[in-house]
């Protein structure tokens, strides 16, 4: 009996050492289902058109008669939102981080980073919403040629999105900068500003630059406020003020619309898809790399 | 003036520096919530939650999208807390540490920053099309829960990081197999930030508009999916059914979208009140997971 019960509890902790196992399997499955179903659309559109054209050409017309597939409008429109969301973000984020990490009491930290966190967890359609019919029309009063679609607004609002993603995950990295540091700075006579800038700061560079990193990621793959507030022009131009089409913009159009299976139009969105996800899969696989070496060191 | 006291009077500068970028980004929110409460102000009424979406915009309601975000919503859920819970659970306790473990935490890293439309093409690809499950509640609901696992897995995991090794020794050395000691001793002790977590997680989920948009979600729905209880006449009076699993659906933020892109004024208030209903969810809920933690953060 006694023997019995020890093979049956035995077999239990297995099984649910193997069931437990599977359930963290499924996010390698999931990484390969996305490479699959992109890859096998991807390779029908390359059939029909040349990898030279997509990665090259300047117009971007696939729902026209005369139809091109130049995806340089799309990632030209793409990198400008970001340039723009990241000018917002990283100066406030670092501010801010630097702040709530040197300066503020641990009180008002404790207060003030669940608050700004909110920022991030606003619907982003709502962020649309806010950029297309309140930031626009603002800064139409300053800037009177502005379109009523521009990349202007769009990425600033989505700036003001990811500053608590470069605060949060900042603040965290200077957070674990050994206090010995700064003591060792403060001993040979440096004050605050020069402890924060001088010592932390650098002290505490691979983490935030993980953290600006992945910023970027989430800028270049946001889709609802890009695709409300940026327009649906794709264009090759650095002018933040004319209407744009990101990558994710284009997703979002084309889906909208009652494109049949197997089309020439269906499969852009998979070959978009594919663009989008390299750039984001290099930027997340560097800022991984950056956040681990920045543990091994400090932690 | 020497270099001492000009420090200390950059320091003082940036202290205030630093107060007005941190309240920079909590101002803009404000002005956000306030611009859509006073655009949204005159649709906000009850009967905008009792009304189908319609082509007046002074009659259009949010009722067939806020069903269809419940129903989404207890999709995502009933599949991700399990798979989720499971998954932080194995790479936190049982997890060996070699090349297939460091493998899937790199994945899970990189999952969680894959943007969220490419998850609405997975999505597309593997449920609407090789599953054919048809742009339905289910196909909807799996999309997210791929899309929210690994925010779910990486908060379990935190959560278990935090109980102290000790507890565990504790309970081996009263006999516990590894499963008993963490399904009895760790598990509870972790609840509640694995809790907070999981809101978190589903406030985002209710949020997204880009993936359901690429999966095909429409954004006209003048129906509601087959509730799974009805009543007859006849014996035996109470039905089950899971067909509104797999009936067509719309969600609150779709909705919203589609009334932003509209030419017309009137929908824009309609836009905006929907707005008012979609922020106090995500706001309630966040507010939910920042009392939870702070009631949590228990020193051991």
């Amino acid at each position: 009996m006694e023997a019995k019960n020890k093979v049956v509890r035995k077999f239990r902790e297995k099984l649910i050492e193997r069931l437990l196992f599977l359930c963290s399997l499924l996010s390698v499955f999931t990484t390969l289902a996305i490479i699959y179903v992109l890859l096998s659309e991807t390779i029908g559109f390359f059939k029909e058109v040349s990898l030279i054209e997509f990665l090259t050409g300047r117009e971007w017309t696939p729902l026209f008669t005369n139809k091109h597939f130049g995806i340089l409008p799309l990632v030209c429109g793409t990198l400008l939102t970001t340039f723009i969301a990241v000018v917002v973000a990283v100066p406030l984020g670092l501010i801010s981080a630097t702040y709530l990490s040197e300066y503020a009491s641990p009180k008002i930290r404790n207060i003030v980073k669940p608050c700004t966190e909110i920022l991030a967890a606003v619907p982003t359609v709502v962020y649309g919403y806010f950029a297309l019919l309140f930031i626009t029309p603002l800064l139409k009063i300053v800037i009177p040629n502005l379109a009523g679609f521009n990349s202007l607004s769009a990425g600033f609002v989505m700036g003001i999105m990811i500053i608590p993603l470069v605060s949060s995950l900042s603040e965290d990295a200077m957070h674990a900068v050994p206090m010995g540091l700064r003591e060792g700075a403060y001993a040979l006579g440096s004050q605050k500003i020069q402890v924060a800038f001088r010592i932390v700061l650098p002290a505490a560079l691979s983490g935030i630059t993980a953290a600006v990193i992945l910023a970027m990621s989430r800028a270049i793959g946001e889709t609802m406020i890009v695709a409300i507030a940026a327009g649906q022009q794709p264009r090759f131009t650095l002018n933040p003020l004319v209407p744009v089409e990101t990558i994710t913009a284009y997703i979002v159009q084309i889906s909208l619309g009652d494109t049949p299976h197997g089309t020439i139009e269906y499969k852009t969105i998979f070959a978009c898809g594919m663009v989008l996800f390299l750039m984001t899969f290099v930027l997340n696989i560097v800022s991984f790399k950056l956040k681990k070496k920045f543990q091994e060191v400090y932690e | 003036m020497n270099r001492v006291q000009w420090n200390k009077r950059i320091d003082k500068l940036f202290n205030v520096f630093g107060i007005g970028a941190t309240a920079f980004g909590l101002l803009i929110l404000l002005a956000l919530i306030l611009d859509v409460l006073i655009d949204g102000f005159p649709r906000l009424r009850w009967d905008f939650l009792t009304s189908f979406p319609s082509r007046k915009p002074e009659q259009a309601g949010i009722l067939s999208a806020w069903v269809g975000t419940v129903w989404i919503m207890l999709t995502t859920a009933l599949f991700a807390i399990p798979l989720g819970i499971g998954a932080g659970i194995y790479l936190e306790e049982y997890a060996p540490k070699n090349r297939v473990t460091d493998f899937i935490e790199i994945n899970i890293a990189n999952l969680a920053g894959v943007p969220s439309v490419i998850y609405g093409i997975l999505g597309l690809g593997l449920f609407v099309r090789a599953m054919h499950l048809d742009r339905s509640v289910l196909a909807g609901g799996l999309t997210l829960v791929l899309l929210i696992l690994p925010v779910v897995i990486l908060s379990t995991r935190e959560a278990l990081r935090a109980v102290p090794f000790s507890i565990r020794e504790a309970a081996y050395a009263l006999g516990a197999t590894k499963w008993q000691a963490v399904r009895y001793q760790v598990l509870p002790a972790a609840v509640g930030n694995i809790m907070t977590g999981i809101i978190l997680a589903m406030s985002r989920a209710i949020g997204e508009t880009a993936p359901l948009i690429t999966l095909g979600a429409l954004t006209y729905i003048p129906f509601l999916p087959q509730h799974p209880v009805s009543f007859s006449a006849q014996v035996p009076f109470l039905h089950f059914s899971l067909k509104g699993f797999l009936d067509p659906f719309t969600v609150l933020p779709i909705q919203i979208f589609n009334w932003v892109s509209r030419p017309q004024k009137g929908f824009l208030t309609d836009a905006a009140a929907g707005i008012v209903v979609l922020l106090a969810i995500t706001l309630f809920m966040n507010g939910i997971a920042i009392y939870l933690r702070h009631k949590n953060q228990k020193r051991w």
